[in-house]
């Protein structure tokens, strides 16, 4: 039986691609901090599909724990998922140091910690698939969300290098430009109906993606196009924006 | 974040705070935080009954908790809709106990609506096979409601439109299906009285549902189409289906005799229509096998048919009369809808059974009809006359489909209205839970 590992399973993307790859029969490893909605989702997966459900606590900024958390996975996953994130806020961000480390490593350093283990092991099997869930926000720096989007530009710089680097060893790396999705996080904003996916269309593109071996998921394509426009305006206009 | 909210029927349309949850623990800290809130699931009640300044979205809590197989009990938290639960329980063999026109709608809101289907006559609203649920009150503490705990407060949360708080779980009996199909009998009916007289006549088949042309009147008023159905036997089903009969077959066109929702709701020369729908049944009788799909959720194939009625949106009146005034009732009724000419082109004709449980459960021994207005200038008025009609001949309106009866049409059609509220001052003395209904229909608040 294959087995994907979820990282921040508790995310309303993740539990959307859990989905996807439970229904066709795979195991599930679903990690997180919160063990108590850990233990709900299991009991939903397991009973709508019938696989095997592990649950494990996950701490993504207590580096230390990383190594030892892989090590002592119940089964060897042949896809890990990445989902944890955190939004944070902007300007408490700018006055307190905690919040915005709390932001970088909760978005980039977390997550090399863990993906470093894991593409480490995939690159020496000479298999598996890694899956990231970066950001637009990571394409370009802008007042309102620099400190998320800096570090998602991270990230992105990370598994763009890690797919270069892992291509070679038959390794695929995907990396996930979700633009805005209708999830907890983004509960109390008011997004564009156009632009926004649902966390199921999020869970259905990542499946697909896997399938098709897609390097950069744009899950609404019309993000790329808008990606590519904010990027192509001269840095002089730029910063006299209000974005 | 005000957002901007309304129900099916698309009116009325207000600005409100929309809070989702998806841990117990978060929906207490709402409760507690909020001054007044109403729960809401998918929004398939027509009017105002889940809108409120502060709407507390279900959704999110979509979690199954348990499926027994053998015996078909399902345990799952409130925001799982009936379109997931079948998904899970068809291919197992067990369907929903009592299943309304749409799937799109969450179990918790089957529970606060005590929805009925096709079958009540013979097997009663949603709420008689509710074995327990849990329910969030208005102090956040989470209460087991069941007939023999919390006795009270089950009896007055079924069909209590959610004012006594947020059912955040429910466990209920499911019913034993051999098949995923229905074999299904359309059966031609001249006039009201005929169709009356088919009601009767197949009291004993499970699921009966008539559609009435609203525009015939004189000898043809009430012209219409009953629809039988009952879940079919794995040996009734054509060969190629006998071989996986709990999945529903993509590929297979059915013999659906025709389709109904789409054409009509696309079509504006309805009279055309109906005639070509009447007629198109050839023989007096037809049988055929439908897959469960388009047997119970013909409309469910026809994404935001609500939107036809264009951005006013519309009412869908709904209202039940005794058995023993029925007849003599909706003859008067569609004389005077079809008199006007306001009315929708269809109508939805139904035979209720005995209701057992719930204070304002709509539901009573007698025929009920269903039909849609456009919102128009003209017709509140009108309906209010309706209004004046039901109540004369013992009826009462469905609160789920509600969105604009007078209060006193409310305690007047409702015996059991004046206990509700002694129970909510019991259970919410501070008045937690408030919807745009409740305030119109001046249930204290």
């Amino acid at each position: 039986m294959n087995y994907i590992l979820i990282l921040g399973a508790t995310s309303d993307m993740a539990y959307a691609t859990a989905r996807e790859f439970a229904q066709r029969g795979w195991g599930l490893l679903l990690a997180a901090r919160n063990e108590k909605q850990l233990a709900v989702l299991k009991n939903d997966l397991q009973t709508r599909y019938n696989v095997p459900v592990h649950t494990l606590v996950f701490e993504a900024a207590d580096f230390g724990s990383h190594a030892d958390f892989y090590s002592r996975l119940p089964h060897q996953p042949e896809v890990t998922a990445l989902f944890f994130g955190y939004l944070g806020e902007q300007e408490k961000a700018q006055a307190d140091w905690e919040e915005a480390k709390r932001i970088i490593d909760a978005n980039y350093t977390g997550a090399v910690s863990i993906l470093n283990l894991v593409a480490n092991d995939y690159e020496q099997k000479k298999k598996g698939c890694i899956i990231g869930v970066s950001s637009v926000a990571g394409e370009r720096g802008r007042k309102s969300n620099y400190l998320y989007g800096s570090a998602k530009a991270g990230l992105t710089a990370y598994l763009s290098g890690l797919r270069n680097r892992l291509t070679a060893a038959g390794v695929h790396v995907v990396t996930v430009k979700p633009g805005f999705v209708a999830t907890r996080m983004t509960e109390h904003l008011k997004l564009p109906k156009p632009l926004t996916a649902s966390p199921e269309q999020v869970g259905k593109a990542i499946f697909k993606a896997y399938i098709k071996k897609t390097n950069v998921l744009w899950v609404l394509p019309v993000w790329q196009l808008i990606m590519q426009n904010i990027r192509m305006i001269p840095e002089a206009v730029f910063k006299k924006m209000n974005l | 974040m005000k957002k901007t909210i309304a129900n099916w029927g698309q009116y009325p349309c207000l600005e409100a705070d929309e809070l989702h949850f998806r841990e117990e623990e978060e929906i207490a800290e709402i409760i507690g935080k909020s001054a007044s809130l109403i729960a809401r699931g998918r929004g398939r009640c027509y009017g105002d009954a889940s809108l409120g300044e502060t709407v507390v979205s279900t959704t999110r809590f979509n979690k199954f908790i348990s499926f027994d197989r053998d015996r078909g009990i399902l345990d799952c938290q409130a925001g799982v809709s009936l379109e997931e639960v079948l998904k899970l329980v068809v291919p197992a063999g067990w369907f929903l106990p009592v299943t309304p026109g749409t799937k799109f709608i969450t179990v918790g809101g089957a529970v606060a609506s005590d929805v009925h289907g096709k079958n009540h006559h013979k097997e009663g609203s949603f709420c008689k096979w509710v074995l327990d649920f849990s329910l969030m009150n208005s102090k956040g503490e989470q209460v087991l409601c069941s007939r023999e705990h919390n006795a009270e407060l089950f009896e007055t949360s079924c069909g209590g439109m959610g004012l006594t708080g947020i059912i955040t779980r429910v466990r209920f009996q499911l019913k034993a299906i051999e098949t995923a199909y229905i074999k299904q009998t359309q059966l031609k009916a001249a006039n009201l009285k005929e169709v009356f007289q088919l009601f009767e006549q197949y009291r004993d088949v499970t699921y009966t549902v008539a559609w009435i042309d609203c525009l015939q009147s004189g000898d043809s008023l009430g012209r219409s189409i009953l629809m039988l159905g009952e879940h079919a036997q794995a040996e009734e089903l054509p060969r190629k289906l006998q071989q996986a009969p709990l999945q529903l077959s993509d590929k297979l066109k059915l013999s659906v005799p025709f389709n109904f929702p789409s054409f009509t709701l696309n079509s504006y020369s309805i009279k055309a229509f109906n005639f070509a729908y009447y007629h198109k049944l050839r023989k007096q009788q037809q049988s055929s096998i439908a897959s469960y799909d388009s047997f119970f959720y013909p409309l469910d194939f026809v994404h935001h048919w609500n939107r036809m009625y264009g951005p006013k949106g519309f009412v869908q009146y709904q209202f039940v009369l005794p058995l023993h005034n029925s007849y003599e009732g909706l003859t008067t009724i569609l004389q005077r809808i079809s008199k006007k000419g306001m009315g929708s082109f269809l109508a939805v004709l139904k035979l209720f059974g005995p209701q057992e449980q719930g204070l304002i459960s709509f539901p009573m021994e007698g025929y009920t009809l269903a039909l849609d207005f456009p919102v128009c200038d003209g017709l509140f008025p009108f309906l209010d006359e309706l209004d004046e009609l039901v109540h004369e001949l013992g009826g009462r309106i469905y609160l789920s489909k509600d969105a604009r009866m007078k209060s006193s049409m409310f305690f007047r059609g409702y015996p059991g209205a004046v206990d509700f509220i002694r129970s909510l001052e019991s259970f919410d003395p501070d008045h937690k839970f408030v919807s745009l209904q409740r305030k119109r229909l001046a249930i204290p608040a």
